[in-house]
């Protein structure tokens, strides 16, 4: 289920970082389960937690400044790896609702925008800059206006981004994508109507 | 001027947005038990039927053991809840799904192609980022997350947005040992874990046309480690050799169409790539990964690298940061590595072949002391063909274990995992921190160079190893 992003200003997290994998993310053992909530607790667990379950103090997440944070700052190729979704449900069960990164794997970045979550790609130079002043000033907010295309830094720094203007519409009013396919069904009926003609062989059912 | 790409996108648009995003309709669609429950709820919640039960194949495969005492009921009460949950989405929507005693059980990517239900020109999804290994048949095959499965079993269909077309192609005889897999290693070493990102991968040369499908596979299994989504290779004789006769391929009143089709799908001389990447094989060595990046791979001649010698000091910090999760020190050689686990499987390398080349190091010769190694065959059928071969026995004789098909140790969501700070030689796609059991430390490479890691107990150039 999609929830509805407009604007937000929230204390900016980061994580300085590359290539941070959905594993990373949220470890398979918790990909167990058969429900889309509260898989916030394995939220990067081997970097939170220790050997023994006990926080790691100096991993942002953990630090008191950072608590609370809705908007993650992270390296380059974030959510690469495994296509699983329980990443975002996880990202979005710990309170976060907007990733900011130089570049996103390709299917964490359309897992996050069917979740209601905002994948925001900046140029590498402004996440730099980003990361360096929140480490620098914990605690310092980002703000972003999705209808306006942009983000805030905490020096007051604003940088313009790209969004898909179909993927903008469907965050800004909370839009059921399914729905809205379903509302066409009879293009997809007639779709097959005429590929049955041309290729048959691909509608056979598959026997058990 | 079209790309194979192209060809089958555009057979597959049902209609247009006009922004670039089309709804694409899907042909086969493969369901498995981690990322299936919460798309089956949502419909569930919506009131929606599935579209096209018959279009769709479902397999437990991540989370079964690969024990003899599977069949006698999953300890592991998460696991078996999953799995009892995919049963019953299966039944009460009419989708076929090979359960746990069935013996076309399998990984399931590996099991599709064994059905014949992968097909050139054909679209086809899975809630796993793997799914790309089907694109070895000239299909656009590609991973989706959860929300996009409930989309696909609601209206048969994805919106979409045509990616950007790369090429790769890769000339030259393979050396002796020397694997698929270790070609797409190297490529990945080349352009980069994000280097695919937003394309579309067609693999092609002459090292391609003389592989195996199963080569291919591995090829295409692999591109998502690049970042991309899809990895293509073009439909030849080997394509329609392997899929004449299987239960689900075209049927002989409809095969000589379905192969004039298949024809036409590859990419045409005048075909424009956004991207063209060249790889030489003659002079391929085997390749490891010594990092926590499927980029991290070197030839097994080489040595851990130098955070202090990265350029750049991202990769400065990435690097440091990976030799301090895998244990490693700069200039330490690849082969004075020592491993305490080998693990012979994943959709990556676990079907006949991989464990051919696999069996042909291990005969005749014994595990090293205090190493364990399991093979894992991909699907019940490849375990069938193995032991027929005798390939079995080869690897028991060694003092390999011999597993039930599943993906095990490529994930660790069954009981096959690591223990922290424990090192792996692996055939399978991921050296991710935690990847294979918390704590864990992977070194990806080929099925012959996994088995010749168990056997001198380190990592070893298979090549000295199988003199």
């Amino acid at each position: 289920m999609r929830e509805k992003f407009t604007s937000l200003s929230t204390v900016g997290v980061p994580l300085d970082r590359r290539n941070v994998d959905t594993d990373a993310i949220i470890p398979a053992r918790y990909l167990k389960t058969v429900k889309r909530t509260g898989l916030g607790e394995g939220l990067f667990f081997a970097w939170r937690y220790d050997e023994g379950g006990k926080e790691r103090p100096d991993f942002p997440l953990n630090r008191p400044s950072f608590r609370g944070g809705q908007v993650l700052v992270a390296g380059e190729n974030f959510g690469c790896g495994s296509s699983r979704e329980h990443a975002v449900w996880a990202l979005m069960d710990a309170g976060f609702r907007a990733v900011i990164a130089p570049s996103f794997s390709d299917i964490f970045h359309n897992n996050c925008l069917k979740n209601g979550i905002l994948p925001v790609t900046l140029p590498a130079a402004a996440v730099r800059s980003l990361l360096s002043s929140l480490l620098a000033a914990p605690g310092g907010k980002v703000g972003i206006d999705l209808e306006g295309q942009v983000v805030r830094g905490p020096g007051g720094d604003v940088h313009p981004f790209r969004i898909d203007p179909f993927a903008k519409r469907c965050l800004l009013e909370g839009l059921d994508e399914i729905a809205l396919t379903l509302s066409g069904a009879a293009e997809i009926d007639r779709y097959e109507r005429e590929r049955k003609k041309v290729t048959p062989w691909l509608f056979r059912d598959i026997t058990g | 001027m079209a790309t194979l790409f192209r060809k089958v996108w555009d057979h597959h648009v049902v209609t247009a947005r006009g922004d670039g995003n089309v709804l694409l309709y899907i042909d086969r669609h493969l369901v498995h038990e981690v990322t299936s429950p919460q798309a089956f709820e949502g419909l569930r919640l919506a009131g929606r039927p599935v579209r096209r039960p018959g279009a769709i194949l479902a397999v437990p495969d991540h989370n079964v053991p690969t024990t003899p005492d599977r069949s006698a009921g999953i300890d592991d009460r998460e696991s078996r809840e999953q799995i009892e949950a995919l049963r019953r989405n299966a039944f009460g929507s009419g989708i076929p799904l090979y359960d746990i005693s069935d013996p076309r059980q399998g990984i399931v990517h590996i099991i599709g192609p064994e059905a014949g239900l992968v097909q050139p020109g054909i679209t086809v999804v899975c809630g796993d980022s793997h799914t790309g290994t089907l694109g070895a048949f000239g299909a656009i095959a590609f991973g989706i997350g959860t929300s996009e499965v409930e989309h696909v079993l609601a209206s048969q269909a994805l919106w979409q947005k045509m990616p950007r077309q790369m090429r790769v192609t890769v000339h030259g005889e393979l050396p002796a040992l020397v694997t698929p897999k270790d070609v797409i290693l190297a490529v990945i070493a080349k352009i980069g874990a994000a280097g695919g990102t937003g394309f579309a991968i067609e693999f092609a040369g002459d090292t391609i046309r003389r592989m195996s499908m199963e080569g291919r596979m591995t090829v295409c299994n692999m591109t998502i480690e690049a970042g991309a989504r899809f990895g293509l290779i073009a439909p030849d004789e080997v394509t329609f050799a392997y899929l004449s006769g299987r239960p689900l391929a075209p049927p002989p009143d409809q095969w000589d169409a379905a192969v004039t089709h298949w024809k036409g799908l590859p990419s045409d001389a005048d075909a424009a790539w956004d991207r063209e990447v060249a790889l030489s094989a003659s002079s391929l060595e085997p390749h490891v990964t010594w990092g926590t990046s499927p980029q991290d791979a070197l030839p097994v001649g080489g040595a851990v690298p130098d955070p202090a010698a990265q350029a750049d000091p991202g990769e400065q910090a990435r690097v440091r940061r990976a030799l301090e999760y895998m244990g490693l020190s700069p200039g330490t050689r690849l082969t004075d590595i020592p491993v305490d686990k080998v693990f012979i499987g994943s959709c990556t390398n676990a079907r006949i072949e991989d464990l051919r080349a696999a069996a042909a190091v291990a005969r005749g010769r014994k595990v090293a002391a205090g190493v364990t190694a399991l093979v894992v065959p991909g699907s019940g059928l490849v375990k069938r063909q193995a032991e027929e071969e005798g390939l079995d026995r080869a690897f028991l004789d060694a003092g390999f274990q011999w597993r039930l098909p599943g993906c095990s140790m490529c994930l660790g969501m069954n009981p096959d995992r690591l223990q922290p700070g424990e090192r792996c030689a692996s055939t399978s796609n991921r050296n991710f921190e935690g990847r294979q059991g918390p704590g864990g430390r992977t070194h990806l490479m080929s099925p012959p160079m996994a088995a010749a890691a168990a056997i001198a107990g380190r990592i070893a150039d298979v090549r000295e190893v199988a003199r």
